[in-house]
């Protein structure tokens, strides 16, 4: 499963490591969310980065502790038709201020990335190869957007409202 | 009107090549038809009994004669030569090929149509009363409101992928025609004591298997805080709705089962982060958007012309213009509603031949606007008085003019077995058979208003919980069943229906509406008295006890 990270296809340093499999001494791991909280001091003391998967109905608020310390942040799309993790995305980028790693996984289909970019989403374990090839490409397919997010892009009623103004001065 | 801007228009326009390039995919085998599933219905698409249907929207119900012309062509080269009116302000063609959808689509989007999120897990066409702007009365044009939402609800980052769909409906009147209390969110246009524009906001309406009337969950919010409003609704909803099962994942099970207070507290959490943010709308944005809307430039004209005084000789023009045509707010002019509705013929079609003669109507009448409203008939929103009688020949002409608007015969029926792979039963025949019943406009005119709601599964489509009489098709033993109840209204004082008793074969739903009729007719204490009045002062038992007596 390629990941795109980016913009481009990248190799993932991290490690995904289940409930029960040993710490390796080094190197990034990704945690699931459970055993994250339960061992957290020991995961944040060791050599390499650590990133916790957390999965779509647990509440986020518990992770925001932590956000200063991991590297990543997997959010989880089980299918594409759950979009849960947009709102758990939105929150770590516009409420927590979370600024590190933020990333897709699950089923991830070239018509979620601009979805996903918008909530602040930075990489993506892309189901497809094709999908991930075509990642600019498909980023770049909508250059209006009607809702402000914290993504910062300039939403349809903002930029009329330039247009209203820069058209006045002329006049 | 509303005038698509450039930036509306690009949007559309990504919007149908994205659609093209999914299509692409799904015939070279790229996408699986489990994964096109759900893009295709992100843009209207379902796959029916026969064929792919396409359900394209009509926002706030407002169409321009460009658009009906290209909703004609549409239904000319890539479908059977029709179109259907829905219930929501929608209009669907039932046998378009899917390797020539993208071409219809871009078709439609060279006038400002398109079919995004008119079906999916997600927010769906904005829908308002299809009198919006000429009723007199009326507070403000909701339109307004309801474009600002249409462009905030449109490609959602964040509720493109709900639980279930969310519908919401707004009205500015007193008199609700968009049926407000049956959406997932409901908003009525008040003014506080300020003079300030706002919205009481209801929440969790909705029909389907499990039916429920909207609750209020805020008695105002300033229409500059209504799309932060909104969105605390959605997110509430989209983390906390149920996944584990389609039938309780509507936002109305959610609020059932939070309660209300609980709900409303969680979304007033939720809003207090966020409602100070860009979402606030200042009041040069709502100008903006109020100055693409443009209104017809009326005549002083005189309140009763000559050519009405002189037409009022004509009994049969008298009969349509009593039914059909309603007051407007200025002076000499009037709203015409066009029933879709003749006798014999499936509820809501059109023809394309019929489009494209009433956009010239609305172009020559109706300073070139016509309306679709969620009873499945259309409107000609400005028409002089002067003009009507030359109006009434032509649409006579065009098998439009049947004078029906709120009878017996003016039904509301979903497409049933006969195009929808979800559906248990038929409805456009029942509708078909009771038209033919009650086709005297005499006896239809005697018995008044009565809405009749017919539809052909439990998911309700036709809206059978909130018709006066409700007729809900269902498959028992391998036959079909129908469940007939009364009392159900979807206006201001919106309530579910009864049932009247055990369920009849469809040979004999005719008879037991004939029979329902002739109590109602015995039961009545004056001729005034609504269908719907009797029901609420007499209870269901009356009509039981006459259907059932027999049987």
């Amino acid at each position: 499963m390629p990941l795109v990270n980016g913009g481009k296809i990248a190799d993932d340093s991290f490690v995904k490591l289940a409930v029960d499999t040993p710490l390796p001494e080094s190197g990034d791991v990704l945690v699931p969310a459970e055993r994250f909280i339960a061992e957290a001091d020991a995961l944040l003391k060791r050599a390499g980065k650590v990133g916790v998967i957390w999965p779509n109905n647990r509440d986020i608020d518990e992770l925001v502790p932590y956000l200063g310390k991991v590297a990543t942040v997997a959010l989880v799309f089980p299918t594409f038709r759950d979009g849960r993790a947009y709102s758990q995305a939105r929150l770590l980028r516009e409420r927590y201020n979370y600024r590190g790693d933020l990333r897709a996984t699950g089923q991830i289909l070239r018509d979620q990335f601009v979805f996903m970019l918008r909530a602040g989403f930075d990489s993506f374990e892309v189901k497809k190869q094709a999908d991930a090839e075509a990642f600019m490409q498909t980023a770049k397919r909508y250059s209006v957007f009607y809702q402000p997010t914290g993504d910062g892009r300039i939403t349809a009623l903002h930029r009329r409202m330039q247009l209203r103004h820069s058209e006045g001065v002329g006049t | 009107m509303y005038a698509y801007d450039e930036i509306d228009r690009t949007l559309v326009n990504e919007r149908v090549s994205e659609f093209r390039d999914q299509v692409k995919r799904r015939l070279s085998g790229e996408l699986t038809e489990d994964e096109f599933k759900i893009l295709r219905l992100q843009n209207g698409v379902y796959l029916q009994l026969h064929a792919y249907m396409f359900r394209v929207a009509i926002p706030y119900g407002t169409l321009a004669t460009d658009q009906l012309r290209a909703l004609a062509h549409v239904a000319r080269k890539y479908d059977r030569g029709y179109g259907h009116f829905t219930t929501r302000q929608n209009i669907q063609f039932n046998w378009i090929k899917l390797a020539e959808l993208p071409d219809a689509l871009e078709d439609l989007s060279k006038v400002g149509i398109h079919a995004m999120q008119t079906s999916g897990n997600n927010m769906r066409n904005v829908t308002s009363d299809q009198w919006a702007g000429v009723a007199p009365g009326e507070i403000e044009d909701p339109r307004i409101w309801s474009e600002l939402i249409r462009q905030h609800t449109t490609l959602h980052p964040e509720f493109s992928f709900l639980p279930r769909k969310f519908k919401i409906a707004i009205t500015a009147s007193d008199h609700d025609r968009a049926a407000i209390k049956i959406h997932d969110i409901g908003l009525k246009l008040i003014k506080n004591e300020k003079g300030e524009t706002g919205f009481e906001v209801l929440v969790g309406g909705g029909l389907g298997r499990t039916p429920f009337i909207g609750k209020t969950i805020k008695h105002f919010v300033h229409g500059r805080d209504i799309l932060s409003y909104i969105e605390a609704i959605l997110r509430v909803y989209n983390q906390y709705g149920r996944r584990d099962n389609i039938y309780k994942a509507r936002i109305k099970i959610l609020v059932h089962e939070l309660g209300i207070e609980k709900f409303s507290r969680e979304v007033e959490e939720e809003w207090r982060h966020i409602r100070n943010s860009s979402l606030q709308i200042d009041d040069e944005v709502i100008e903006d958007i109020r100055s693409r809307f443009t209104y017809p430039n009326y005549e002083k004209l005189p309140h009763m012309p000559d050519e009405l005084r002189q037409a009022a000789a004509d009994a049969d023009f008298e009969v349509w213009r009593k039914n059909s045509v309603a007051p407007h707010k200025v002076q000499g002019y009037s709203i015409v509603t066009i029933s879709l509705k003749p006798i014999g013929a499936p509820p809501g079609d059109a023809t394309a031949d019929q489009m494209d003669a009433l956009a010239d109507l609305a172009d020559k009448y109706s300073f070139g606007e016509i309306r679709v409203g969620h009873e499945q008939n259309l409107a000609l929103p400005h028409v002089a008085k002067r003009d009507l009688p030359a109006l009434w020949k032509a649409l006579d002409k065009l098998g439009l003019a049947t004078p029906n608007v709120n009878l017996i015969t003016d039904i509301i029926a979903c497409p049933g077995l006969d195009y929808c792979s979800l559906a248990n039963a038929r409805s456009i025949p029942i509708a078909q058979e009771l038209t033919r019943r009650f086709a005297n406009h005499e006896l239809a005119n005697l018995i008044g208003r009565l809405h009749i709601n017919i539809s052909g599964c439990i998911n309700a489509c036709g809206h059978h919980h909130v018709g006066h009489i409700g007729i809900l098709g269902v498959e028992k033993n391998g036959e079909e069943v129908y469940q007939i109840t009364i009392g159900g209204r979807a206006d201001e004082s919106a309530a579910l229906g009864n049932l009247i008793g055990p369920g009849v074969k469809f040979d004999e739903v005719a008879d037991v509406i004939e029979d329902v009729v002739e109590a109602y007719l015995a039961l009545r204490e004056r001729p005034e008295e609504l269908f719907i009045d009797t029901v609420k002062r007499l209870g269901v038992e009356p009509f039981k006890e006459r259907v059932y007596a027999t049987r």
